[in-house]
């Protein structure tokens, strides 16, 4: 029999073992990128701090603030007290003092890298095929895009990471997510992802790793695939890839952290060869059919509880959890959520800010007033995004239609930087959890794309994009 | 946290509490305006904040954690996919600093159960027959067996489960995970000699 090939995963895996698993200890796998934030390293700080330990590879840590950050402006840190909350403010202070007594490069309030932490990665050129990466946060899985291994950790792993490069896990298993056919008008990459987390569950992929394949992966950008890689994580993964290809080439070309030169010539020949082999065999394997995929909508409080726009709002009869659901969304099975009134639009998150995601909203925003029963809040990922958006006007289309459009940051998608949904308030939001409160304490969250949130933010209702996308 | 300074976990007896939602996230258990708390100590006060407390700032007496029933509790017996959601080492702090000492589910969320392993917080995945016992009979006394790995009920009944060999080893020694990777400095500078 011939040999069993290898996936992409195993493939990066493999390339990063420093000490083989055995069954009493796990393997010792190195990482080749670091991405801090401001949230989840100050107690691994003061443990490095407590047993006198200093950090391996400041080179290797990309550092930047983003959850705690204010989205309204601030000419510099002295106007953060206006802005902020005490804690926000305190914690964006302490990332600055460990980033220094470390000797940690950090994208600071001034910095024009500075952004989402899964924005900035991507558009440095730091995230590259092959890489491991990590992050103190479950999102990280979007660096997945460019064929790198990129999962969530916690604190005492950041430590980890911080004081050796390295990290000790067990291998996951994998997923094969066959996508194939088209993207229809007014659908998007986001659609395909709440279908697959609909289709699997939210815990459908604990345990393993998801390869997206299929024939609709070639025409998928890579801003596309980073969303679908995003939320990889709700259906429980460890993490989302696609296999490096000409589009991935084409996007790192020229960055500031790719390669150059003759080293870009070398990257090139070996990032080809990140890809699943014919004969590899993947643990499990769903297939999904683009062409017959509609605008998704979530209706619960997972974002595995998800149905096409135009859908009614399924029965459980004695599923308590799901009964609790529907409770708190204030939603009733058998009726559809189209036409329903809303009280906040949000457009933005590690989700849907890159500028294509802001150019589908303004496809649909151009030319039109949002109701003024809606709050509608257009947040970019990265100071990046900011001025590249600004240069197309895209900025002017928002603020024409009445939408607020701020700085860079996470803002509504976790609200504990100031921008929140209020209690009882309804949001369609591009973010990626539709938790309880997520986005304020009694908040209600529907994910959709940014152009179902756009068009949803014209009518103050749940709206389908399609209705609007052609004029 | 001094890295040599670290409990060891063998054996214990405690009283189950019942939360049987199923996917428990991470957010539900301790929500994102309390994670600018600058340390661990304390963080218990912000556990499941958002059910303990209601939208009127009052302490919502229906929640199962609020019953005197449920003081003194250290094993939460939770519903399927506990932990899912955020990457949040706040979520096993808030559940260590509030008292409980293990989470009984049929499945937990990749991330929380890492996070947990690393706090002496032990995350026991049982058959849905025996949690499904707990969830009908709340608030009873049982014993946990690290070293062992098994559930012992008072009945004389005993269950097995599954624990990652290298935590437990970890676990029930007081080691930490952090200098068994800074043991093998050789390894991983002969890797970074082949970068």
């Amino acid at each position: 029999m011939a040999p069993k090939g290898k996936t992409l995963f195993e493939k990066v895996w493999e390339q990063h073992i420093v000490v083989p698993e055995t069954k009493e200890t796990p393997a010792l796998i190195y990482i080749d990128l670091h991405l801090i934030h401001e949230v989840t390293t100050p107690q691994a700080f003061t443990l490095l701090r407590e047993n006198n330990l200093k950090i391996r590879a400041p080179k290797k840590i990309l550092a930047t603030m983003d959850h705690s950050t204010p989205t309204v402006p601030i000419k510099s840190l002295k106007d953060l007290d206006i802005v902020a909350e005490k804690g926000p403010a305190q914690q964006i202070r302490d990332m600055i003092q460990n980033c220094k007594d470390f000797g940690i490069e950090l994208y600071d309030f001034d910095s024009d890298r500075r952004g989402i932490v899964h924005v900035i990665g991507p558009e440095l050129g730091a995230t590259q095929p092959g890489r491991t990466m990590v992050c103190g946060d479950s999102h990280t899985s979007t660096h997945g895009a460019f064929g790198a291994l990129a999962f969530g950790i916690g604190t005492t792993e950041v430590a980890h990471v911080l004081a050796t490069q390295c990290l000790l896990q067990r291998k996951p298993k994998t997923l094969a997510v066959n996508l194939n056919g088209h993207l229809n008008k007014g659908v998007s990459a986001k659609d395909i992802i709440l279908k697959v987390i609909g289709e699997i569950g939210v815990d459908g992929g604990t345990g393993h790793v998801i390869e997206y394949r299929g024939d609709t992966v070639s025409s998928l950008s890579l801003e596309q695939r980073m969303t679908i890689c995003n939320m990889s994580i709700e259906a429980g993964a460890k993490a989302g890839m696609f296999a490096p290809d000409d589009a991935t080439f084409e996007y790192l070309k020229d960055r500031p952290f790719s390669p150059k030169g003759k080293d870009w010539e070398k990257s090139i020949a070996q990032w080809s060869e990140l890809k699943s082999d014919d004969n590899a065999v993947f643990d499990k394997e769903l297939n999904i059919d683009v062409n017959l995929l509609e605008p998704m909508i979530t209706f619960g409080t997972n974002p595995g509880m998800v149905m096409p726009i135009n859908g009614k709002v399924p029965d459980h009869e004695g599923n308590v959890s799901f009964k609790q659901a529907l409770n708190y969304m204030q939603v009733e099975s058998g009726k559809p959520l189209l036409d329903h009134p809303i009280d906040v639009v949000f457009i933005g998150s590690c989700t849907n800010s890159r500028l294509s995601d802001l150019q589908d909203a303004a496809t649909i925003l151009k030319g039109r007033k949002v109701s003024e029963s809606t709050r509608t809040l257009i947040v970019p990922g990265s100071q990046n995004v900011k001025k590249e958006a600004e240069l197309l006007g895209l900025d002017k289309i928002f603020r024409n239609s009445g939408a607020e459009w701020r700085e860079s940051g996470c803002s509504m998608c976790l609200g504990m930087n100031g921008d929140t949904v209020g209690k009882g308030q309804l949001a369609v939001s591009t973010s990626n959890r539709n938790f309880e409160g997520r986005q304020g304490v009694g908040s209600r969250t529907i994910l959709a794309s940014p152009k179902t949130a756009a068009a949803s933010a014209i009518t103050g209702t749940v709206q389908d994009p399609r209705k609007y996308e052609v004029r | 946290m001094r890295l040599d300074k670290l409990e060891k976990i063998k054996k214990f007896k405690a009283k189950t509490v019942n939360l049987p939602n199923e996917d428990i996230d991470t957010d539900q258990i301790i929500p994102a305006r309390f994670l600018t708390l600058p340390s661990k100590e304390g963080i218990g006060e912000c556990l499941f904040a958002d059910w303990r407390i209601d939208n009127s700032g009052n302490i919502n007496h229906d929640f199962i954690l609020n019953k005197d029933e449920s003081k003194g509790c250290e094993i939460l017996v939770a519903g399927n996919n506990f932990g899912c959601g955020s990457s949040r080492e706040h979520a096993p702090w808030a559940l260590v600093d509030y008292g409980f000492k293990a989470i009984i589910s049929t499945s937990f969320a990749d991330i929380f159960k890492n996070n947990s392993l690393k706090n002496g917080l032990l995350p026991i995945v049982l058959s849905r027959n025996i949690h499904n016992w707990l969830l009908d009979n709340p608030g009873v006394n049982i014993t946990i067996d690290l070293e062992n790995t098994r559930v012992e009920f008072n009945n004389g009944d005993e269950h097995e489960f599954e624990i990652e060999p290298f935590s437990k080893y970890c676990l029930i020694n007081g080691l930490d995970q952090l200098s068994f990777i800074l043991n093998h400095e050789d390894d991983i500078r002969k890797y970074e000699g082949t970068l």
